[in-house]
């Protein structure tokens, strides 16, 4: 059985269908449904192995980068989420999804007492330090030690990155070092020799395209399935997505998968064990 | 996270007041990149030397019954992020010393954030009823000065207004703005406002134009005159504004496809300039006995007749591609067995000029419409962009009274473009800027849309009986008389006559109302609509007179959702209120598309009905507003009553010199070839505009295959972008465009140039960008975009007439069908003293071409040492019209411009397009702007190769001598740079031999990273790093 992937669009969520194709190249069953439509009937979320928050500018980004997406989600959803998160549903929030899943508070720890207010807001994305959108490739790297349930194993690859809020500030330094003892990083800014970003860039900025502290691009929860991260992995589905496949010969990409849609499988292996791991408990 | 504790917290003396006050900044130990951004502009603007630091507030104002946990609880937890930012309840002191400068929008301006804050707040707080909450939002700036004393109130304000506001849409207060209450538009009561027409002479109807803002021509008002003397009575102010909406230059091209009578002085038959006697068995033309020839609809009878040639050509041999052309807001070709794809590129140069973000948002917002409102609704996925701007190096004294400063209009127009495509979702992914002086009270902006739509959904009509359904934004008095602007000519009044014009978009509104459409278009039963468009241009006038052009429509004009309270039966029916649609629905559907609005929070009205026929049976448009007839106008006036005067044209050429031997150019080199390529490449126009397209999305819908730049660093000019809009298709489609306003006339040096050789150069250079990524040559769609100066000028419309059939010329020999377009005339300014500054004659072509497999595409930059550079086509030493023109002021120049050979250009194409799909080319480039040097010079910095060239061979004309100048800097057209492996080579060859196709190995790609040029007996004359070309080439644009 194909888990069910759940996406979660709203007015202004503009990354949807892409991210349904990559779920369904991973071997998923995606299902996407507006935000009023789930308020109405939220046991969609109970079938959901997987479930996306895409990218986009939810309500316009207005007031600031998905606020009132996640203000309205802590309001109607909270709690269905949660119980989805605790019963093993992999999550992800890509680009305003991540800044929806930080500022709704399931990022970077969805258990927290009660219901998550601001004063629990520990984390979030900001303005980049250029103070305006940037979109281009990065390179990536997932710190060895990580408990992501997506982005395990896939070492260093590039993907795209296309936003203006996406300088991630924890409220302190010890927040920082709780994420690196938990291994809660999931994906930080690498230099990248495919791209030709060395330690100081292009142009002189180095590969952190945002001034994110930590060079972080990506952090899950402590139980790993919760990923929310900036860079777009499901824009990198087919090889010729990536900036440079014209550089590379032709034989060589037969049967190859891109490192986006490789985040994507594993988190669909994932679910898929996990279901058939309930089936054989209930067995 | 508690609010900080307001130093301000009582609201201005009066008690009852209901507005309240949010201040939300960054706090101190974060960085506040706008603030810093200021503090720049501040310190170099004259009075405010001494501003040492700046901090930003974003203030909310909020009309709404709340108690004061109410407020702190928006404050903290809608309004405020507890990580970075700091949020005070009131209004915070400024320091004595400080300067406060504080923007916002003026009542009645589009402000999303304001709208989304206010659905917000209702949501948060149960009770509260969205008719209770009214919110405003604006910008507070805090000057500190190290010398401890603010500025003058008078430097603050003209810093506001270089740099913070625009005082068409924003209000300026020097100090924190709390007002009392909000100001509350009053009730509309209805009266209905005859004009008395009928007995006005023609001053009387001169001045009714102008001071009704018509801007009809005396024929014109004459018409209406006439009808309304027949009808025996005078029209309503609704009727006259919809005839002035409909007749405008911007609604109907009036122009363009008008009769007009063509000389040209000095033809004669074995003239090499083309003129009457080469056009005269075209369709639509006939020769006059004086040498001069009669063209009935120029747009009909060149352009358009083009692709009706192309077509049935097409379909004599079975074949068809174009689906619908010049009928719909787009031009529809057909992309495999099931899809369609469609493309319209739009112009927003008037309200750009005067508000640039905003204009240029709308800009790209009304173009997404098009296609949206195309067929029965195609889905976009891909926006182009381009502009024409002054250079931004000017002086701010230099610039006239009434004009922005180019700088400031860029960066407003690349805003405004980025905000609008980036927040739809749509990737922004082709385009290009050009520089010259004359764009500057006249800057342009040219929008595309691609869309992508079933075959089977590409065509609808409105039946009698249908509902005329509006969905999306809300009508207020935004955009009024947008259209009858755009026709006009700008002076420098404008600004303040004209800022109702000026449209302020919100690009969620719309990407709601597209998500309802597409779900209506593919229901399971069938689409939920017969038809469907956009309103623009005229608003409800355009869109309801053009959807009932043959069945008539009644229209109930109370029903239409306002902003506000206020706006009369005319304003409503006129306003261009940006995000709406118009759809035929039939009345049993009407339930189902409510339902689907609903769920997806879209505003849905009903408007009237389609079908109203007169006494004879003609169609007929009748304006109701509670129950009054305010308006009823007969279809035919409105589509078929313009009066079509024939108009003149008038063409001379310069006397050009035949081009001797260049035996005399060796006095040209004062100039090194090292320093003309430097220069070259940092000429605004080849510069890098990776500051303009890495603000856009252009990976959105994760369909990119060719980006915009390219290469290791991204440091290479793509010549096309190629997408696939179907993700699980390897098909794709190209976007190019082509733009060669210098080989116009005076666009660069007076008398030189020529429009017609001007529009097939971009013809040429459309198709060659591409070719270059593995485009299908057979299967390329163009467009055209005609911005012009005033056409009343015999002059100017005798450049727009050569360029027109050019457009033929081009269209037939490269088999590139027109299958849509747009033109505004009337470019020009005058200023306060007089002066009338006209822009240069400027052509885009758009192309789209299919990618048969996209796995095959081509990119420029250079992939492998030891591949070789072959150049295809030939170069001949015309230099007139060139960047190398530009750049060098050489006196030297002969006046010759280039020329495209329709011979050769076409089967060149051909021949390149054939080595790529058959895997012998590892990267092409299109050799242009700047010529041969500065596009090897691209590939190799692109690719971080190096690159030894020797350009003795390049191939030339005859036996024409090329100088090191013209063999490296010329802009023949038709001419490609293609890396091929060394053991490919010979299976280039021998193809392009076939073909007849001149080619050259000019050079080998080298891992050393330096570029170096060798020509005959001139030795080495160029040996230059790539990284330095490629700073150069950086560096200009670098913002």
């Amino acid at each position: 059985m194909k888990p069910v992937a759940l996406i979660i669009r709203t007015a202004g969520t503009n990354c949807d269908r892409e991210l349904a194709h990559a779920f369904e190249l991973a071997g998923a069953d995606p299902v996407t449904v507006h935000l009023n439509k789930l308020i109405e009937e939220p046991t969609q979320i109970e079938r959901a192995g997987l479930i996306g928050v895409p990218g986009g500018f939810s309500y316009g980004d207005d007031i600031a980068a998905g606020r009132i997406l996640a203000n309205r989600l802590r309001h109607r959803l909270l709690g269905p989420l949660r119980v989805a998160i605790e019963r093993g549903a992999a999550v992800i929030g890509i680009c305003n999804g991540f800044q929806v899943l930080v500022k709704l508070g399931l990022l970077p720890d969805p258990t927290g007492e009660g219901e998550a207010t601001e004063a629990s807001q520990t984390v979030t994305l900001t303005d980049n330090t250029r103070g305006r959108f940037v979109a281009k490739w990065v390179g990536l790297e997932v710190p060895t030690d990580t408990v992501c349930v997506w982005t395990r194993g896939l070492g260093r690859f590039d993907l795209p990155i296309a936003h203006g809020e996406g300088r991630f500030v924890t409220a302190s330094q010890q927040v920082l070092e709780q994420f690196d003892f938990n291994g809660q990083v999931a994906l930080r800014y690498a230099s990248s020799d495919l791209l030709g970003l060395g330690e100081d860039g292009v142009s002189g900025l180095g590969f952190n395209p945002n001034g994110s502290v930590g060079d972080i691009a990506g952090i899950c929860d402590p139980s790993g399935r919760v990923l929310g991260l900036m860079p777009h992995p499901e824009r990198y589905t087919d090889l010729t997505h990536h900036p440079l496949w014209t550089r590379t010969v032709a034989p060589t990409r037969a049967g190859e998968a891109s490192a986006g849609l490789k985040l994507f499988h594993n988190a669909v292996e994932y679910a898929r064990q996990l279901s058939c791991k309930h089936s054989n408990g209930r067995a | 996270m508690r609010p900080h504790p307001a130093t301000t917290n009582t609201p201005p003396t009066v008690t009852n007041t209901t507005v309240h006050r949010v201040e939300v900044r960054t706090s101190n130990d974060q960085s506040d990149p706008l603030a810093t951004s200021i503090g720049t502009q501040a310190r170099r603007f004259s009075g405010l030397g001494s501003c040492q630091a700046v901090r930003t507030a974003r203030v909310y104002l909020i009309e709404a019954p709340l108690g004061p946990d109410d407020l702190d609880r928006i404050a903290g937890e809608l309004l405020a992020d507890p990580v970075t930012q700091e949020v005070i309840v009131g209004s915070a002191a400024s320091p004595t010393g400080d300067a406060t400068i504080e923007v916002h929008y003026q009542p009645g301006v589009m402000d999303p954030v304001a709208q989304s804050t206010q659905d917000a707040i209702v949501e948060m707080l149960p009770g509260v009823e969205g008719s209770q909450v009214s919110v405003r939002t604006g910008q507070r700036y805090d000057l500190t000065f190290s010398s401890g004393t603010a500025a003058g109130d008078e430097v603050l304000r003209g810093f506001a207004e270089a740099a913070l506001a625009n005082p068409v849409i924003h209000d300026i207060h020097l100090g924190a703005y709390w007002p009392k209450r909000f100001p509350q538009g009053g009730a509309y009561a209805l009266r209905v406002v005859h004009v008395p027409i009928r007995e006005l002479d023609e001053d009387g109807l001169a001045r009714l134009s102008r001071d009704g803002h018509l801007f009809l021509n005396p024929d014109e008002m004459c018409a209406i005159q006439d009808h309304y003397r027949q009808l025996d009575r005078d029209p309503t102010d609704a009727e006259l504004e919809t005839l002035a909406q409909t007749w405008s230059e911007h609604c109907v091209h009036k122009t363009l496809k008008a009769t007009i009578r063509y000389t040209q002085a000095g033809q004669t038959g074995a003239s090499t300039t083309p003129g009457p006697s080469d056009w005269a068995d075209r369709p639509g033309h006939t020769l006059n006995a004086d040498g001069s020839v009669t063209i009935e609809n120029l747009l009909k009878s060149t352009i358009a007749a083009a692709t009706r040639r192309l077509m049935e050509e097409d379909a004599s041999q079975g074949r068809r591609w174009c689906v619908s052309v010049f009928e719909d807001n787009a031009g529809i070709v057909q992309f495999d067995d099931h899809d369609a794809v469609c493309i319209k590129v739009e112009t927003h140069n008037h309200p750009s000029a005067i508000e640039p973000y905003g204009g240029a948002a709308t800009g790209i917002g009304g173009c997404i419409r098009d296609i949206m409102g195309t067929g029965l609704a195609a889905r976009p996925i891909a926006n182009t962009d381009t502009f024409c701007v002054a250079p931004p190096g000017r002086d701010a004294a230099e610039v006239p009274e009434g004009v922005l400063h180019p700088r400031r209009v860029l960066g407003q127009v690349v805003a405004g473009v980025r905000d609008y495509g980036n927040r739809m979702g749509i990737p922004t992914i082709n385009g290009a800027v050009w520089f010259h002086e004359d764009y500057l009270a006249n800057p342009l902006v040219f929008a595309g849309c691609v869309g992508v739509m079933p075959l089977d959904k590409c065509f609808g009509n409105a039946e009698p009986g249908d509902r005329i359904i509006v969905l999306g934004g809300r009508t207020g008095r935004d955009g009024i008389h947008g259209a009858t602007f755009s026709s006009a000519e700008l002076t420098d009044t404008h600004t303040d006559e004209f800022a109702h014009a000026v449209q302020i978009g919100n690009a969620i509104t719309q990407k709601k109302t597209l998500d309802v459409i597409l779900q209506a278009r593919d229901h399971v039963e069938g689409p939920l609509y017969r038809a469907i468009t956009d309103c623009g241009a005229g608003g409800f006038s355009s869109a309801v007179g053009e959807m009932g052009e043959t069945v008539g429509a009644r229209v109930t004009l109370e029903t239409a959702p306002l902003k506000y309270e206020g706006l009369s039966y005319t304003e409503i029916w006129i306003s261009e209120a940006q995000e709406r649609m118009v759809l035929a629905v039939p009345s049993e559907q009407v339930a189902k598309l409510r339902a689907l609005c609903e769920s997806e929070d879209v505003d849905m009205c009903d408007l009237g009905e389609f079908g109203a026929a007169d006494g004879g049976g003609g169609p007929e448009l009748i304006l109701m507003y509670k129950g009054t007839e305010v308006g009823r106008l007969s279809m035919d006036l409105l589509h078929h009553g313009l009066p079509t005067p024939t108009r003149r044209a008038r063409w001379s050429p310069t006397t050009r010199p035949s081009s001797g031997p260049p035996t005399t150019r060796a006095a040209r080199q004062s100039n090194t070839i090292a320093e003309t390529l430097y220069a070259l490449l940092g000429h605004p126009n080849i510069a890098s505009k990776h500051w303009i397209i890495e603000q856009y999305d252009h990976e959105v819908q994760g369909s990119s295959v060719l980006k915009p730049l390219v290469g290791p660093d991204q440091q290479g000019p793509g010549d096309a972008a190629v997408i696939r809009p179907k993700l699980d298709s390897s098909r794709g489609v190209a976007i190019a465009c082509g733009l060669q306003t210098g080989l116009g006339e005076d666009a660069v040096v007076p008398g030189q140039g020529d429009s017609y050789w001007m529009a097939l150069a971009a013809i040429d250079e459309a198709v060659r960008n591409c070719v270059c990524v593995g485009g299908d040559p057979e299967r390329i769609a163009i467009l055209d975009n005609f911005c012009w100066p005033g056409c009343d000028d015999p002059s100017q419309l005798g450049k727009l007439v050569r360029a027109a059939q050019a457009c033929y010329d081009g269209a037939i020999a490269y088999r590139t069908p027109f299958i849509s377009g747009k033109d505004s005339l009337n470019n020009q300014f005058t200023t306060e003293s007089g002066e009338l500054i006209t822009i240069p004659p400027t052509l885009l072509i758009s192309a789209l071409a299919i990618v048969a497999d996209t796995n095959q595409c081509v990119s420029m930059d250079a992939k492998s040492a030891g591949n070789v550079l072959l150049i295809v086509g030939q170069t001949t030493p015309k230099l007139a019209g060139s960047h190398y023109q530009m750049v060098a002021r050489d006196r030297t120049i002969e006046p010759d411009i280039p020329r495209v050979d329709l011979d050769l250009g076409p089967r060149t194409a051909v021949a390149v397009a054939g080595l790529i799909a058959d895997g012998l080319v590892a990267s092409a480039h299109d050799c242009s702007d700047g010529g041969l040097l500065v596009g090897a010079a691209e590939m190799a910095f692109a690719g971080r190769l190096g690159l030894d060239l020797d350009l003795n061979a390049v191939p030339r004309e005859g036996n024409e001598v090329l100088d090191p100048v013209a063999a490296c800097f010329a802009e023949t057209p038709s001419r490609y740079l293609l890396e091929v492996a060394p053991d490919r080579v010979e299976a280039a060859a021998d193809a392009l031999r076939q073909a007849g196709v001149l080619f050259a190995k000019i050079g080998t790609f080298a891992d050393h990273e330096r570029v170096t040029v060798r020509l005959g007996e001139h030795g080495q004359v160029l040996d230059e790093p790539i990284d330095k070309l490629c700073d150069a080439w950086r560096a200009p644009l670098d913002w």
